[in-house]
């Protein structure tokens, strides 16, 4: 947080949020401009970047052949990575991942893997020998605020993206045969993250408001309007009313951001 | 999937452990269990097995870490390699990493850290053994550490999950339950302040069922917080009839 906002801006933020309005324009439960591109890097097996705003955030998925967990021997590995690439902010260094690209990258894995986004028993090639592991990477491009709903959304967008390749097993051996099959994306959790300013909820904060905020919670939310998970984050609390409110608006704004994509 | 394993609640509505629905698992507590720390604290939920230690207020290394107008708080938690059925390296997990941080951020909220500008204060939590929910086991411990420290605070932090166990709502998940087909919902709260520092979810919940958990984990909450406050008189209130 060493970008410096004048007190007099942070003032005015949370003035004007108190009066239900924002900064730019928007209305407390208003996303921003929400752009969804997908194929845009032909050596990825499946990619995608979502705009949001400013925000900005890539994601690439490579698919390779591995080994599956012992508890889980007939299911494929699917592991989320994220990072805050320093080209995106000031605040962000180069460097192994910090606490804020482990927690990103566990949120967006937690609205994958809850909601069962991929049949993962249909990426087992041998029980308990060789599966198909999934890597989807994040790529924070430009921090404009709420790099949880960009890359929660830009994720399921590179995992529809994403194409298998075909294969047969020879002797134990995996050979890939000409050809691709799409990943079997069964579910589309849509993440919603609401920041607390001034003791009201507001969807999607950009930067200015993330560094004025108490703090923040995600919800992600699937196709049936059920709650798959949830991240409360920073140092201040909500009281349980706040959170069931959040809920019941965090489904909504899925539904339509949902129905948009045409998802 | 929950056609794999057994059933996780019998017909008289009672779990493989012989709880109810709303039941907690037998809980001990004790502050000022190690010598060495500022503040500290034990507790064993169930099979939990977990210590809490607060080292602190003192001076902050690196020092470019101090912040002119507060308090810095750290926190790690971690679990001992034999905690868990198959050997965890020591090397800090993702997990482990993500849990420093949300546990942190549970406690963060009952501090006075302008109190102590330009301090730090490390908070050390060890899961000696793990059997579900010992985040929320870590944030009970951790706050009893705290306050055993001396350290002025709003209010003590509790914490308590609930979650979703054969299509009913429960209490308090065992590993078992937590790693079946559910959710798990670890919430924690500064109970006379109402407000929820902790929040998180995995799993499956309808709005309605959501709102069930988030009502049965702040229910257990206020239970745990009962024995929280009895372990700190209990510690101190004894201290001092023994000195007259």
């Amino acid at each position: 947080m060493s970008s410096v906002i004048t007190r007099v801006k942070q003032k005015q933020i949370a003035q004007l949020i108190a009066k239900g309005k924002r900064l730019d324009g928007r209305g407390l439960t208003d996303y921003r401009e929400t752009k969804v591109e997908q194929g845009i890097i032909e050596r990825a097996e499946g990619s995608a970047r979502v705009l949001l705003g400013k925000t900005e955030v890539m994601v690439g998925t490579k698919i390779e052949t591995g080994e599956p967990f012992t508890d889980t021997p007939n299911e494929g590995v699917l592991t989320v990575n994220a990072e805050l690439v320093p080209l995106a902010s000031s605040t962000f260094e180069p460097g192994p991942p910090d606490e804020n690209s482990i927690e990103l990258a566990r949120i967006v894995d937690r609205g994958i893997r809850e909601s069962k986004v991929i049949d993962l028993e249909k990426l087992c090639i041998e029980p308990g020998k060789k599966v198909f592991v999934v890597f989807v990477d994040v790529y924070v491009l430009n921090h404009d605020g709420n790099l949880i709903d960009a890359s929660a959304l830009a994720a399921l967008a590179a995992l529809i993206n994403t194409k298998m390749p075909n294969y047969e097993v020879e002797e134990g051996e995996v050979k890939v045969k000409p050809g691709y099959t799409p990943l079997p994306v069964r579910r589309h959790p849509i993440t919603v993250t609401f920041a607390k300013i001034n003791d009201k909820l507001v969807v999607d904060p950009w930067l200015e408001e993330e560094q004025i905020m108490d703090c923040r919670l995600s919800m992600a939310i699937d196709d049936d309007g059920n709650i798959c998970a949830i991240q409360k984050g920073g140092s201040g609390y909500f009281t349980p009313k706040q959170v069931l409110e959040a809920a019941e608006i965090a489904k909504e704004k899925a539904e339509e951001l949902r129905k948009k994509l045409g998802w | 999937m929950s056609q794999k394993h057994e059933k996780l609640i019998d017909k008289k509505g009672l779990r493989l452990d012989g709880r109810k629905l709303d039941e907690l698992r037998p809980i001990k507590i004790e502050v000022g269990v190690l010598s060495n720390a500022d503040g500290s604290a034990y507790i064993e939920q169930g099979k939990n097995k977990i210590l809490a230690a607060v080292f602190g207020p003192k001076e902050l290394h690196p020092k470019h870490l101090a912040l002119p107008d507060r308090m810095v708080l750290r926190c790690r938690y971690h679990m001992a390699p034999f905690s868990v059925q198959e050997r965890k390296s020591p090397a800090p997990s993702r997990r482990e990493i993500e849990l420093s941080k949300v546990i942190r951020e549970a406690l963060e909220p009952s501090i006075f850290l302008e109190y102590y500008p330009r301090t730090g204060i490390d908070v050390f939590v060890e899961v000696l053994q793990a059997d579900g929910g010992t985040r929320c086991a870590s944030i009970t411990a951790a706050s009893l550490a705290l306050a055993d420290a001396g350290i002025p605070m709003r209010d003590l932090v509790v914490a308590c999950a609930a979650g979703k166990v054969d299509d009913t709502v429960v209490l308090d998940l065992t590993d078992v339950e937590d790693k079946a087909d559910g959710a798990d919902v670890p919430l924690a709260l500064m109970p006379n302040l109402n407000a929820i520092t902790l929040l998180q979810m995995d799993g499956t919940l309808t709005l309605e069922e959501f709102e069930k958990a988030v009502n049965l984990a702040l229910e257990g909450c206020k239970k745990i917080y009962v024995l929280q406050k009895e372990t700190l008189k209990d510690r101190y209130v004894s201290v001092k009839e023994v000195e007259e």
